[in-house]
């Protein structure tokens, strides 16, 4: 059994910033993370990201998550990668298991904060399990993180910011992007990833979407088809590509299988990528011991999630008694005001009342 | 080398949506590029300050900053980022591409910048026609 004063799961942007955080607390602290190198979604993201100077504005993801992971050895967090956190026993242990080692394990910790991220939606059509077919993020980890390009010729499925993202880094990879289809009438993700693939010759089709894959061993053709101002299929407008890779991004749900465990109350709302754990306004849940941080408490950026682990961290640390309340207050009054800038325009709107609804609960 | 004051440049900024976002406002030297609070207005470039040095161009993470420049010579080349392999060199001749990656004929590499501090972005500059510099976006990438 190992014990710890506070217990991260997750050591993405959100967990690896609280970890600082609470590190500079002095307090003790140990990172549990189920890849082999810390950094969440970070380590596969080669562009270089918005924001401002604070959430690393201009610098890439994969430089963000080896900065902030020295930043937390350095103050002295201790880290198990290669380690999944399955369940909880109790309201103080989770149950870890390292597969590489078939090695099964208790953590026991005060205070626990859950920053699991989000997993890629899913989308059914007739094929959608023949290889060839998977997720964005997937096909992202595979070109940038192990360096292998599963195919030449890529259809992308969705045209938010990660389907827009991935189409330009699979053009950075040297594959073929024939197009990108999106079932809505408009771009999802921002104007400038779109002019980005665009200006590469690669078509943006909009109220289109995959109708089924074809293929003996893999994905060799798919069927598109239009879609009418209802999203439905209109009738004849089936055409087919020839294509080995089918990207889908439609979406990320969040991952808060152990939030569910933990018994934590829940909230379904749509623009944060459907159920969420209930949280206050330092990502506290209805659990004693549990916070949240990052995508498992709403589908948003690296630079949110950043912000949210350090609302978390404070929080914790303001439940443990070793920061002052006014200390607290004023270093919550800070992040909430950047969450607040960061939420603001077209794109935050959506997101920003979302989270003030789920702070009213 | 051409004096600063006989050049005539323009900076082209297509930045149209508010999104929190504002390294090309921290990267200017002279502060030309302004955001300001909040993160999501959209950059406002004061031309009056701007020196053409071009620091914006690969400080912004959404490749959306461009050098328009008619040298005295008479020549006329657009600045871009460029993020491709391989890599492209001095007088390599490329496709030149425009916002919807229609081929706008052939230009000429005439200057690659790419510094430790640019982080792997280079910044091309490309002799292209006149007629058609203003509406080059891209360089059409080369497949090894």
């Amino acid at each position: 059994m190992i014990r710890t004063k506070i217990a991260i799961v997750g050591a993405g942007p959100a967990g690896l910033s609280a970890a600082v955080e609470l590190a500079r607390e002095k307090l003790d602290v140990l990172l549990i993370d189920e890849q082999e190198k810390p950094g969440g979604q970070l380590v596969k993201q080669i562009h270089k990201f918005f924001g401002s100077q604070q959430h690393y504005a201009g610098i890439r993801g994969i430089e963000i998550a080896d900065q902030l992971f020295s930043e937390a050895k350095a103050l002295g967090v201790k880290v198990l990668t290669n380690t999944v956190a399955y369940g909880f026993f109790g309201s103080h242990s989770i149950g870890i298991h390292q597969p590489h080692t078939y090695e099964l394990g208790i953590v026991e910790a005060e205070r626990i904060i859950l920053a699991t991220g989000a997993s890629e939606n899913p989308l059914w059509f007739p094929g959608w399990t023949l290889p060839g077919v998977m997720g964005a993020g997937a096909f992202q980890t595979m070109i940038n993180v192990h360096r292998v390009l599963p195919g030449k010729r890529i259809v992308v499925v969705g045209s938010g910011n990660v389907g827009l993202i991935v189409a330009f880094q699979a053009l950075q990879a040297g594959a073929d992007v024939l197009m990108i289809c999106e079932a809505l009438p408009r771009v999802g993700g921002y104007e400038v990833h779109a002019a980005k693939v665009r200006r590469q010759g690669v078509p943006i089709f909009f109220q289109t979407t995959i109708e089924r894959a074809l293929g003996q061993e893999g994905v060799e053709r798919i069927v598109l088809i239009r879609l009418d101002e209802h999203e439905k299929p209109i009738p004849g407008s089936a055409r087919e590509i020839k294509t080995d890779t089918v990207c889908v991004s439609v979406g990320l749900s969040p991952l808060a299988e152990l939030a569910w465990m933990a018994g934590c109350q829940f909230c379904y709302m749509d623009a944060m990528g459907g159920w969420v754990p209930v949280y206050d306004a330092w990502m506290k849940t209805t659990a004693e011991t549990i916070w949240v941080a990052g995508d498992v408490a709403g589908v948003e950026e690296a630079s949110t999630a950043m912000e949210e682990g350090r609302l978390a961290a404070l929080g914790v640390a303001l439940s443990l008694g070793v920061i002052r309340e006014k200390r607290a207050l004023d270093r919550q009054q800070e992040v909430a005001e950047r969450l607040a800038e960061l939420r603001m325009g077209p794109f935050g709107e959506a997101r920003r009342m979302a989270k003030e609804h789920l702070g009213r609960q | 080398m051409v004096p600063r004051e006989k050049r005539k440049f323009e900076i082209i900024i297509e930045c149209p949506e508010e999104i929190p976002c504002n390294p090309c406002e921290e990267a200017c030297p002279r502060g030309a590029i302004s955001i300001g609070s909040p993160i999501t207005n959209l950059p406002v470039l004061d031309s009056t300050k701007c020196s053409g040095c071009g620091l914006c161009i690969p400080a912004c993470p959404g490749q959306a900053i461009f050098i328009l420049e008619e040298r005295q010579d008479g020549e006329t080349t657009i600045g871009l980022p460029y993020e491709m392999l391989p890599a492209l060199e001095l007088g390599n001749q490329v496709t030149l591409l425009d916002r919807g990656g229609v081929a706008m004929g052939t230009g000429e590499v005439v200057k690659v910048v790419s510094p430790p501090a640019y982080s792997r972005t280079a910044v091309l500059q490309v002799r292209c026609s006149p007629t058609v510099a203003r509406d080059v976006r891209a360089v059409k990438k080369v497949f090894r």
